[in-house]
């Protein structure tokens, strides 16, 4: 394959930053490791993770693994990524604030006007709506890859409603439970703050109308949600209410919760549902997700949501092909993280390109997510290829094609014992009304299937604890 | 607290403890049952047992024949039967998930571990014997329900919701004994004498595990009048009207106190609560008896309405 | 032409209903085709009534009440003066950029079947002809049937029954003239029958499609017509949802019975018996 391995050979030079784990890894016996392994099931078991796939009899199956060895980023690697993911996100939010007051990106031909107005993701009952601080998108989960020694590449920005925080946070947890000596030994940054973060940003950025305490609430679709365990995780850790729909109404514009003390009102929603569930009178009027009149409070300044309604354009992997431009017309500056080279198949040029060499390439819907949608050229049948060889002819405008990208890999322990395994990231970006805040860290999401690249947990993937080295 | 979580609270501790009553009933019929036809009277005891849990109707739409087997299934393991153990511990899981976080680790473990474990039960293939090991199994997770948040909850509003559940449903479970077998209490039938009665009493007392206390409490034999007094007005007693309004005007005045303002939860309790005490059993006969518990199963579920109007919704 | 309306939305609940919100798009604005002389909308039931217009300037009424309700009626009355101005539709405000009526929603997404259908019927160079000859087309294909449709129905199931009412005939117009490349959208409004008859059951529906130098044009696929001055203009929308004369909720109330009474007539004739 010849993928950049984090550590290094196994054998030979191991990579600096992996030098302290490489030793852990020689000098713990096996059971010991076993043990350890067991034990960190049992934990997620316990505190509940399982109990959110709710099937009681596949609770068992439905963990997602856990990969005790630590993914390991230096500082100085790190702040690359974190200086990035500032540019980035700050780029995001005034794209998404132009595109629904102004369009002035649009009128300089930085992004075409259709990929916006015909995107089922631009809200047009957001044009001329001032959300409060200018922040559209205040909790953003950006999908890093790494492919040598010094190239971070974006996969894909999250900016809807993304998921995962709570693994980081958890196997964090564990891992200090487990391992507290490898904590003596290495000067891992801290991410226990993460919620104190996301709280101070959510209240930055509450409505004028709101009082000087301002009410913060977690809107999930309920416990039948695959999230569910991570919003209740959440909710808790912020201490805030976790309401569902049949909990909040809308008076005259203003939204409140039911309280056994009578209605209270809620100043910032940080919200786990799609836009299009967010109001039945609004949106899908099918949705019992949602709650009547919530747009019409939102639009008259009353609550803040979090993210913001429309930022899913954003997510739309052909608008993701025109971030290094949307970088440079809005920041003023060349992307400091590249996006994975990228055709799009609704120029013809592209398209002809990626027809003929569809066996070596991964061809993405725009709007699809969690893995799915996905063609894999490499690994594909050859039926699967002329699948998507049809569906590429009839909907070009549909589709993205990148290279196939060698992932890095990560030392990762697999049944024959340890062995590289392919890597991503997912760092969580927070935007309050005083910029940007990332916890050094993020996500590291490993696909256990040798050579396998998919890293998402709906198709086989695992996670693991990602320590950025103080020094 | 969000209406949604005290209203989840309170019904959670309704179902934990209407699996209990339900196990009760059933324990109840199965002695009776296990008596020679001459002691326990021409009557069917699991017609009996079906009448004390108030779902007779549902259970005629149900089942053909009125047996042992077919009660056994319908009141403990059927999923058509709203109030069946089954269906009591399911709903009891469900609203305590939905509000894992405002329970105690003990509490949530017990209540889902519960659940797990009936699961493994399979009601068919039950002896009596074995039928008997699993209504003593359900009547402990009460215990333990209540157990644990007595000793694990904080004594705050969550707590007081699901006190007030618990007093709320065993008033009415209570009540609905009453009403179904007041006949049995009334003066007339007392001269008719003989076993027959005597083992309808006792069989109340029993479904309300109250059959020590009647003796402590009046130590004397088995009289219907007494039967009544116990069930209702003696605060000593538990499962008593007048212990379980007691509960209520106790836990809602808390609430009341907490919340700054008092509200028709507490105006109608402490009424009720009020004309219990003042109350004699000889004046709730010479009223008719029959009439009063009606008016009480009246009582009780406007205080729920306005329990649920003032702050589960 | 001078258009009266008197239009009454009755809802009755089983059982009292609580927080009640409905999102109106009841109010015409006046453009070149019409002159809006007067209108008013009533709701039956005391609440507050916010006025306010949306990005493709529709006026919206936002209509909640608290109390416990158990019927509600909302009650628009009004007369406009319309002129004729051979379909096209000026003097309209034009926020959005017509990039965006060219987007699919779940109504209106074609299916392989009005993809084919919107290739043979639309086939001339010009794109006036092109939308003519859809509408002949489809008003020939659709029959009218008030039976096997309903709100939720998209263009592509209707077109596959080949029947359906006038927000169906309009869905597909709008799919068909999407595929073509020609921006369209959906119009929400009333019709005043030439034939006399003034009781009508629902209100009407049509759409407008982008003709490059002429600019809107309406096109009423339910009578094969293009739009004139029998033709009042209440909302604009991607697809119905968008342009929904009411969309309502409200807590409890059990079951919900509706009752429409709609009289459209022009300020002459009176009803007929």
């Amino acid at each position: 394959m010849g993928a950049f391995d984090e550590m290094g050979p196994m054998a030979a030079d191991v990579r600096e930053a992996y030098a302290g784990l490489k030793r852990w890894l020689e000098a713990t016996p096996r059971d010991v490791f076993d043990t350890r392994r067991s034990q960190a099931e049992l934990f997620f078991r316990r505190i509940g993770i399982t109990f959110a796939v709710y099937g009681d009899n596949e609770a068992a199956e439905r963990l997602i693994p856990f990969d005790i060895i630590p993914r390991v980023l230096t500082k100085p690697e790190w702040s690359i990524v974190e200086r990035g993911l500032t540019q980035r996100v700050q780029a995001l939010n005034m794209f998404l604030a132009d595109i629904y007051s102004g369009q002035e990106c649009i009128k300089a031909g930085v992004i075409p006007a259709d990929l916006v107005y015909r995107n089922p993701h631009y809200r047009l009952e957001m044009v001329d709506v001032a959300v409060p601080h200018g922040v559209y998108c205040h909790i953003a989960g950006i999908d890093i890859v790494r492919v040598d020694e010094s190239t971070f590449y974006v996969l894909e920005d999250n900016a809807r409603t993304p998921s995962g925080v709570s693994y980081m946070l958890e196997n964090r947890e564990v891992m200090m439970r487990l391992f507290p000596e490898l904590f003596a030994e290495h000067r891992v940054a801290p991410i226990e703050n993460y919620a104190d973060s996301l709280l101070s940003s959510l209240r930055s950025v509450a409505p004028a109308s709101a009082s000087r305490d301002p009410v913060v609430a977690l809107l999930t679709p309920g416990q039948f949600n695959s999230a569910y365990y991570e919003h209740s995780f959440l909710a808790d850790k912020l201490g805030v209410e976790l309401v569902e729909s049949s909990d909040l109404i809308v008076r005259d514009d203003v939204v409140y919760m039911r309280t056994t003390e009578g209605p209270k009102r809620v100043d910032v929603l940080y919200r786990r549902i799609d836009d299009e569930y967010l109001d039945p009178l609004v949106f899908r009027p099918d949705s019992v997700l949602g709650v009547p009149g919530l747009m019409s409070a939102y639009q008259a300044g009353n609550i803040t949501l979090a993210n913001a309604v429309g930022t899913g354009i954003s997510d739309d992997k052909a608008v993701y092909t025109y971030m290094p431009e949307i970088i440079r017309f809005f920041t003023g500056e060349e992307p400091i993280l590249s996006n994975v080279p990228t055709w799009r198949c609704r120029e013809r040029d592209a398209l002809g390109h990626v027809l003929d060499n569809l066996h070596e390439l991964v061809v993405k819907e725009v709007n699809g997510s969690g893995g799915y949608g996905m063609l894999v050229g490499p690994h594909a049948t050859r039926a699967e290829i002329e699948e998507f060889r049809r569906k590429l002819k009839r909907d070009p405008d549909g589709f993205i094609a990148q290279p196939t990208l060698a992932l890095s890999t990560c030392p990762t322990f697999v049944a024959s014992g340890v062995a590289p395994r392919h890597v991503d990231l997912r760092p969580f970006v927070l935007t309050g009304a005083d910029g940007v805040h990332i916890v050094p860290g993020g996500l590291t999401r490993v696909a256990l299937k040798e050579g396998s690249l998919v890293v998402n947990s709906s198709q086989g993937g695992g996670t693991k604890d990602t320590w950025i080295l103080d020094g | 607290m969000l209406s949604r979580t005290a209203d989840n609270l309170f019904w959670l501790a309704r179902y934990t403890e209407r699996a209990d009553f339900v196990a009760r009933i059933l324990d109840a019929a199965m002695r009776l049952a296990s008596l020679p036809s001459s002691y326990s009277g021409e009557r069917n005891e699991w017609e009996s047992a079906l009448a004390s849990a108030g779902s007779m109707e549902t259970f005629q739409g149900l089942y053909s024949a009125t047996n042992e087997d077919t009660v056994r299934d319908f009141l403990a393991f059927s999923p058509a039967n709203p109030s069946s153990i089954r269906n009591c511990l399911e709903l009891a899981r469900t609203n305590a998930r939905a509000v894992r976080t405002a329970l105690t680790t003990e509490m949530w473990e017990g209540i889902n571990g519960a659940w797990l474990e009936f699961k493994r039960f399979d009601g068919r293939s039950m002896s009596r014997e074995e039928f008997a090991r699993f209504l003593e199994w359900v009547k402990s997770l009460s215990l333990m329900f209540e157990g644990s948040a007595h000793r694990t909850m904080l004594r705050n509003d969550a707590y007081w919701f699901t006190r007030l559940g618990l007093a709320m449903e065993r008033a009415d479970n209570t009540a609905r004994i009453i009403d179904v077998k007041y006949h049995v209490l009334l003066p007339e039938n007392e001269r008719v004498g003989g076993s027959l009665d005597y083992f309808q009493w006792t069989t109340i007392l029993r479904e309300v595990s109250a059959l020590t206390a009647y003796h402590w409490v009046y130590r004397d034999r088995i009289r219907p009048m007494r039967v009544a007094d116990l069930l209702i007005l003696n605060r000593q007693m538990p499962r008593s009207l007048a212990s379980c309004y007691e509960v209520m005007v106790r836990h809602l005045d808390l609430t009341a106190d907490a919340y700054g303002r008092r509200g028709p939860s507490q105006r109608l309790a402490s009424a009720t609560l009020g004309r219990l005490n003042d109350l004699a059993i000889e004046e709730i006969f010479a009223q008719g008896l029959h009439e009063f518990i009606e008016a009480f199963i009246l009582d009780n579920n406007q205080l729920g309405t306005a329990v649920a109007e003032q702050y589960l919704t | 032409m001078r258009l009266r309306v008197l239009h009454e939305t009755r809802y009755a609940y089983d059982q009292p209903a609580r927080g009640l919100i409905q999102v109106m798009r009841l109010t015409p604005a006046s453009h070149e085709g019409q002159h809006v002389r007067r209108w008013r909308i009533d709701p039956s039931v005391d609440g507050s009534l916010k006025v306010k217009e949306d990005t493709l300037g529709n006026t919206i009424h936002v209509f909640s009440a608290d109390g416990a309700v158990d019927q509600l009626v909302v009650r628009v009355s009004g007369e406009v003066e319309t002129f004729d101005t051979h379909g096209v539709v000026t003097g309209t405000a034009e926020r959005v950029p017509e990039a965006f009526f060219l987007r699919d929603t779940d109504l209106t997404t074609p299916d392989d079947a009005l993809r084919a259908f919107a290739a043979e019927a639309g086939g001339s160079p010009d794109p006036l002809t092109r939308l003519h000859d859809l509408l002949k087309a489809i008003n020939g294909t659709i029959v009218f049937d008030t039976a096997p449709t309903h709100a939720a129905t998209t263009a592509a199931e209707a077109f596959a029954m080949r029947r359906g009412v006038c927000q169906d005939l309009t869905h597909v117009f709008i799919a068909t003239a999407r595929h073509l490349g020609i921006p369209a959208r959906y119009v929400s409004g009333y019709f005043f029958r030439a034939d006399g008859v003034v009781e009508q059951e629902a209100g009407h529906a049509w759409a407008e499609a982008k003709v490059p130098g002429l600019g809107w044009v309406g096109f009423d696929p339910a009578n094969g017509i293009a739009t004139g001055p029998a033709h009042l203009r209440l909302a604009i929308g991607l697809d119905y949802l968008g342009a929904a004369p009411i969309r309502g909720s409200r807590y409890g109330g059990g079951n919900e019975t509706l009752d429409v009474r709609l009289r459209v007539d022009n300020g002459q004739s009176q009803a007929q018996g």
